[in-house]
């Protein structure tokens, strides 16, 4: 039995104590805070003030999150206390999660750790105890976590020297974590078969899709946690905090960009009232003129995809260069997202998402081959996808299920799947250019997230709606990338 | 939004009190409604030519039209054989023309109609024309209509509905787009008698009524509406009878209602005359939100009820809608566990729905009951993709799955476990599956992801109940024996006498009555119980050596002992006799308390078991040679010879006593304490024949002295033979001959003979032979047992897998019987890894929490709903954390050291309660 209630209390009362203001919104108020956040990352994450995140997520951390994950971990991480600001999503969030990696399953507990570790360090994400990671998504604040949690379970240290160390069965995942990480559509029914194929090291069918399941959640957990700039569990006492995930960029971002405290308040205030003008009209299907040809439809699409090459972070951010620590993780550290459709180059064919929908399809599969998983995950997706407070900004009573399709779409239209009876006009009139850049960033190179690309979208929004825009990422994400893998599987087993 | 996936799908059903007001399902009232707008209804919803409002039996008039329509179909004969033809792409829905003779074929990419022929498939019409495809094309779902051969219908992906006239004179037979619907349109479905009436369902949760002869839907009906509904009517200040009323009214007020959106609202075009809009607030609008409406996956017109049609959900709920009323559902109830996927209506019975789910299943409903009434439900492997009622087949239907199965199954739904025909032939999953005529239950036509269109024929279905094993048998806990066979099988055997089966489980026969079925002769069975004798030949003793053998925690000598006395209590003497040879081999003479000799043998042959050899002298012998000679070599050759022979066959004996007796080792024994035969006694076992060295020794010679009998077995007695380096002849005798019934002859001297230091080692491979033959005997408990208590001194004798197999058998046979405590001892004490991790999985506890009875998810000691303590100590009043003791009858408990401590004192419940608790 875990007895670290008190514990994570005292944790909270610090964060707590931290936070004089409290709920008021006085401006010299902010400007504390304002300073306090840039003064060094301090609290769960380096984006968002520590403030904002207690003032909103205090209850729901008292009442959810703060049992359930507790539970497992004995102490509320930085990323639940982040993703307690949506405490009806954390809950499903957590369920999935525990289950992949403490309840029973197929793959040893050790090997769910193992994996997991492979996953963050080869995907785009992780920085703790200081060291930056650097393999796939180079996220060290997971990789901390999980070399303990490996160690516990009573995996060998010597595999933590690199993957060469770890058996032959594990180093066979490399290459389908690579092409999950960062170009699922790659995946084919031979990388299945090679995985299944009978020999000395074979998978299991349930076997594989535990891993799939686990690899592909904790790429875009990574994405989650660069895309709130969630930072490295740091010691109560506020020691030096770990090195923050982005220092070159925020320097770069002028003070008066910070959300809330704009002194263009009103310009983007305006910004707010034409978007939900945008989104009325929309729903009324009223700039869905008739007129509009299928052809055009269609290269709505292509037009949308095309772009999204556009909205590539821009090149001067200082790359981070790769971690000796976890490179040994990964192969081919080189390899990284590469645009669905790049000029000039043979695309692969478009994923029609009517023709293999996870609610179909993809459910039946797992369901059959990994029930619990598949229940969970269902919810999980329903949960994220459905999540809505009918607020906008400074708006309530605001039907938004518009503004986050066109967000899920777009996130897909990334990954290369079209769904058949949307506009992809209305991803343009909806999404700003920022909103587009941080998407296409935080879901294909979450590494380079910065500050800076966090707080120049929705200038007028809430921290938690910008929390909001990550889960419907990783969410959006997840689904793309196991909706690739699964229909790989499909196409393997006729 | 509403429900969201209840976990059962039980039916409960939401019916709205207000709408059966208006609505019942006796034609009367249909009169009643008509007479208020009838006359501008039907004109509106086209639903017939007739004015249907002064028409007294309207309902009779369209089911005389319509089996008038199926009677005029059911004419000609059809032929075919079982035949397949190849498609350029994979199908998305198939359907076929009311002559039989066409079927269409509708997917992503291909949309063409081909003529059925004898022999083969020929390609007709290839609908998909124009340069470039566009979405309108990629078809979800296609629909001929049952009264027009000409008219087909559409749903296209892109959310656009559109209809497709044969008649034209154009290659492009394009009639009518509709694109009203947001999202993916999932399904479409024509009026069974009406020649312009389709229904469309889609993904953005709207079904819509469409008029042909117009060119917008005629009503809209929302899975919504039935939560939105009644708030908007309100708003609206008046509970219209009919749509076409209330949707000018209402139209009306809203714009009213919200100035500003005055604008917007008059810019909308015609399309926008869509009854569903004013029932489906905008953002804008104030007050609650309407929750996301759920997406439609099928609908369906009731075949017999002309105003009736189904809509499934992907929520699970299932809604009955009358057509005239878009307001709100007539009923709506929760049928599966996640979405339902299609459902179709039973040509023939009124009311009779099956639907079929993601949840696997398929449900068969009564809706003419005052509550839909689950009747049947088949389970299948796989989400359930289409559902079509066999015809003229009452209880048949086909169903086709989503993902993973490829075949097409054909169930009677009161046989639901095993399908009644099953169609091999695709490759990849079944989209499309249609009955080739609506009165010929043997041609199912079929389309699939592989890109091929098959016709089925039933008489080449492959039948699963033939190759079903049609015989079942089953142990009970308590030893009895069930089997079910068919009953032909079972009938020609009662001539015969009853199986009498084990004798050791003296049975008798019974027959339980068969369970009325409607398949008799074709899968009745009968079940017959055979039953143990009560109280014979039980389990018993299995469950109280289990309970009371020790396996460790006492020095090994003491465990010998105990574990030999219990087998003894329970009259198992061989296995006594097998303890005490163990304790004799392993432990030290010198430490073993000889007083406990004198009562430690039994002889076998007294026990009534049946007994086996599982190794004769045989194989024994040459061992046992090589041992001699090295013994000899050493020097003190003379007596130790002899007593390791003697030792050796006492342990041959052992397994053997229900042969010679105990004369055998006594023979030895004397024979070479009287010298001369030394040589033959060294040479025998090395030489030629080994086979019977017992007719080596002329048993004559050796009168038994009965009067030993009586001899009381005196721990000095014993104790002098023990320190004697050599036995004198005169008391080996003595020993040895004593009669069978002599509770220590063979002891005596078997340890006796111990002292000659022989390393226990020696005996290892006996001991593995003997753990063996218990093993092989059925009586795995003997094996583990020692396994356990010996420990190092055998373990690596045997190999690591027989001890894994031997102690997964035990464990399994004792949690079989329930005995928990056991099963973890033996958990624990196992050295094997595989074993021991037995009791590492699934320790999780759950708890719920005494105040509000919920689950407890996180901590077991505070509920995160009430958020109090739930496991409070009613004697400390402090939180327990850790081990939480309570009382079964009033649940109260603490902890456990407390409340042991309290029951000692008092028999009170230690929270005043006034129970009389019992600790045990």
């Amino acid at each position: 039995m875990i007895v670290a209630d008190s514990e994570c209390r005292a944790e909270l009362k610090d964060y707590l104590r931290f936070a004089p203001g409290g709920v008021g919104d006085s401006g010299p108020g902010e400007e504390q805070r304002e300073s306090r956040a840039r003064r060094g990352p301090r609290g769960p994450s380096a984006f968002i003030p520590v403030e904002e995140v207690l003032r909103e997520g205090a209850e729901s951390l008292e009442q959810h999150l703060g049992l359930e994950a507790l539970m497992s971990s004995g102490r509320v991480d930085n990323l639940a206390v982040v993703m307690g600001l949506h405490p009806d999503y954390f809950t499903s969030f957590w369920r999935l999660h525990y289950l992949l990696l403490h309840t029973d399953g197929p793959l040893a507990s050790s090997w769910r750790h193992y994996i997991a570790i492979m996953v963050s360090l080869s995907g785009p994400d992780t920085w703790r105890g200081g060291f930056v990671a650097a393999a796939r998504h180079q996220c060290s604040y997971l990789v901390g976590s999980h070399m303990a949690e490996f160690l516990q379970t009573g995996g060998d240290p010597e595999w933590l020297l690199g993957l060469h160390r770890a058996p032959e069965k594990l180093r066979k995942l490399s290459e389908i974590n690579k092409l999950l990480a960062h170009r699922p559509w790659l995946i084919t029914k031979e990388h299945i078969q090679a995985l299944l194929k009978t020999g000395e090291h074979t998978w299991s069918l349930a076997e594989l899709i535990q891993a799939l399941v686990l690899l592909t959640h904790c790429h875009s957990l990574s994405s989650f946690v660069f895309g709130c700039g969630i930072l490295p569990e740091g010691d109560a006492d506020g020691s030096p905090a770990p090195q923050a995930p982005t220092p070159p960029s925020e320097q770069s971002s002028p003070p008066s960009r910070d959300p809330l405290n704009n002194s263009g308040g009103f310009e983007s205030a305006r910004d707010v009232e034409a978007l939900m003008e945008r989104m009325q009209q929309l729903q009324e299907s009223l700039l869905r003129d008739e007129g509009t040809s299928q052809e055009e439809m269609e290269s709505r699409f292509e037009l949308e995809k095309s772009e999204s090459l556009l909205v590539t972070p821009s090149a001067d951010i200082l790359e981070p260069s790769p971690h000796p620590d976890m490179l040994c993780f990964v192969e081919d550290p080189t390899f990284g997202y590469e645009d669905f459709t790049r000029r000039g180059a043979q695309a692969p064919p478009t994923f029609r998402a009517q023709d293999y929908t996870w609610e179909d399809h993809g459910y039946s599969l797992i369901q059959r081959l990994y029930p619990e998983g598949g229940q969970l995950l269902d919810e999980k997706f329903q949960a994220a996808y459905s999540l809505t407070y009918n607020t906008i900004a400074m708006h309530s009573g605001v039907d938004t299920s518009v503004l986050r399709r066109a967000i899920w779409n777009y996130i897909h239209c990334v990954f290369g799947i079209r769904y058949d009876d949307y506009d992809y006009g209305e991803v343009n009139q909806l999404l700003e250019r920022n909103l587009k850049v941080y998407i296409k960033t935080v879901a294909c190179y979450p590494e380079k997230t910065t500050r800076r690309m966090y707080n120049l979208f929705w200038r007028h929004f809430r921290h938690s709606e910008k929390v909001h825009v990550n889960l419907l990422l990783l969410e959006a994400r997840m689904q793309a990338a196991l909706l690739y893998a699964l229909r790989a599987i499909t196409r393997y087993m006729t | 939004m509403g429900k969201k996936r209840t976990t059962s799908g039980e039916g409960r059903e939401r019916q709205r009190l207000p709408a059966r007001r208006f609505r019942t399902t006796s034609p009367a009232a249909l009169r009643a409604d008509s007479v208020d707008g009838g006359s501008l209804l039907a004109p509106l919803l086209g639903l017939t030519d007739r004015a249907f409002s002064d028409c007294p039996d309207l309902a009779d008039g369209a089911m005389e039209k319509m089996s008038r329509v199926t009677t005029a179909l059911g004419g000609s004969v059809l032929t075919g054989r079982t035949m397949h033809c190849h498609l350029d792409a994979p199908a998305n829905a198939i359907s076929v023309c009311r002559d039989a003779a066409q079927v269409v074929v509708a997917g992503r990419s291909i949309f063409k109609i081909y003529a059925i022929e004898e022999e083969q498939f020929v390609e007709k019409l290839n609908l998909r024309v124009g340069r470039k495809p566009s979405l309108n094309l990629s078809c979800a779902d296609v629909v001929w209509h049952q009264m027009d051969e000409n008219l087909l219908a559409t749903a296209a992906t892109n959310g656009v509905v559109v209809t497709w006239n044969l008649g034209r004179p154009s290659r492009n037979k394009q009639d009518q787009l509709f694109t009203e619907h947001k999202r993916t349109v999932n399904k479409v479905c024509f009026h069974p008698t009406e020649a312009h009436v389709l229904l469309s369902g889609s993904q953005d949760g709207f079904m819509k009524c469409f008029d042909l002869r117009r060119k917008d839907s005629v009503s809209t009906f929302s899975g919504e509406a039935t939560e939105a509904g009644p708030r908007e009517w309100a708003m609206a200040g008046c509970v219209p009878i009919l749509p076409v009323l209330s949707c000018r009214i209402l139209r009306l007020h809203h714009s009213f209602a919200h100035g500003p959106m005055q604008d917007a609202e008059s810019t909308a075009n015609d399309a926008r005359e869509s009854w569903g809009c004013p029932l489906y607030p905008l953002g804008l609008c104030s007050g609650p939100q309407a929750g996301q409406s759920e997406s439609v996956r099928d609908v369906q017109f009731s075949i017999r009820d002309y105003f009736t049609f189904a809509s499934t959900f992907e929520n699970g709920n299932v809604q009955l809608w009358d057509i005239r009323r878009p307001d709100r559902c007539e009923r709506m109830f929760t049928a599966h566990n996640g979405p339902v996927f299609c459902c179709d209506w039973h040509p023939e019975d009124r009311g009779w729905l099956a639907t079929g789910g993601r949840d696997k299943m398929v449900k068969v409903w009564d809706m003419t009951t005052h509550r839909a009434k689950e009747m049947h439900c088949v389970q299948t492997i796989a989400s359930v993709a289409r559902v079509k009622w066999r015809p003229e087949c009452r209880h048949h239907l086909a169903t086709c799955s989503m993902m993973v199965d490829h075949n097409i199954y054909v169930w009677d739904v009161r046989r639901p476990f095993v399908p009644a025909a099953m169609f091999e032939e695709h490759r990849d999953v079944t989209t499309g599956i249609a009955w080739r005529h609506p009165h010929d239950p043997s041609f199912l036509l079929s389309g699939s992801k592989d890109s091929s269109l098959c016709q089925h024929l039933f008489r080449d279905a492959s039948q699963p109940v033939e190759r079903a094993n049609p015989e079942g048998l089953c142990y009970g806990l308590f030893g009895d024996l069930a089997f079910a066979a068919k009953e032909s099988l079972v009938a020609a055997e009662s001539g015969r006498k009853p199986y009498t089966g084990d004798r050791r489980h003296p049975i008798f026969f019974k027959r339980k009555l068969d369970p009325a079925e409607p398949f008799a002769g074709l899968a009745s069975s009968a079940l017959s119980v055979f039953e143990t004798e009560p109280g014979g030949g039980g389990m018993r003793w299995f469950v109280d050596t289990a309970e009371r053998y020790a396996l460790a925690g006492r020095p090994l000598a003491e465990l010998c002992d105990h574990n030999a006395k219990v087998a003894r209590e329970l009259g198992r003497n061989q296995v006594a006799q097998t303890w005490t040879m163990l304790r004799i081999i392993y432990c030290s003479p010198g430490l073993v308390p000889t007083a406990n000799l004198n009562h430690s043998v039994g002889k076998g042959g007294s026990c009534g078991l049946p007994l086996m050899n599982s190794f004769n002298l045989k194989d024994m012998a040459p061992g046992l040679g090589s041992e001699t000679r090295l013994d000899r070599s050493k020097g003190d050759a003379r007596s130790d010879t002899v007593l390791l022979d003697s030792s050796a066959t006492l342990i041959t004996n052992e397994d053997n006593e229900e042969t010679e007796g105990s004369d055998v080792p006594a023979d030895y024994l004397l024979g070479d304490v009287e010298g001369e035969e030394d040589e033959l006694y060294l040479l025998d076992p090395e030489h030629a024949h080994p086979e019977d060295p017992e007719c080596v020794l002329p048993q004559e010679a050796f009168p038994l002295r009965h009067e030993i009998v009586d001899t009381p077995p005196g721990p000095e007695h014993l104790q002098d033979k023990a320190d004697s380096p050599h036995v004198s002849g005169s008391e080996a005798d003595v020993a040895s001959l004593a009669p069978v019934d002599s509770s220590f002859s063979l002891l005596s001297v078997s340890h006796a003979l111990y002292d000659s230091r022989l390393p226990p080692d020696f005996f290892g491979v006996l001991v593995r032979d003997m753990l063996h033959f218990y093993a092989e005997q059925g009586d795995v408990q003997m094996a583990v047992s020692v396994l356990i208590v010996l420990g190092e001194r055998v373990r690596k004798d045997i190999d690591e897998q027989t001890q894994e197999h031997w102690y997964t058998s035990y464990i399994d046979l004792l949690q079989r019987f329930r005995l928990w405590n056991v099963s973890n001892e033996v958990v624990k004490l196992s050295t094997s890894r595989a074993v021991s991790c037995l009791n590492q999985a699934s320790t999780t506890l759950h708890v719920n929490c005494s105040h509000c009875k919920r689950p407890m998810s996180s901590r077991g000691w505070v509920c995160d709903r009430c958020h109090r303590c739930a496991s409070m100590c009613a004697v400390c009043h402090h939180v327990v954390k850790g081990l939480f003791v309570w009382c079964q009858g009033c649940s109260h408990g603490g902890h456990l050291q407390h409340i042991m401590k309290w029951l000692e004192g008092s028999s009170h419940c230690p929270a005043g309660c006034g129970h009389l608790c019992e600790y045990s």
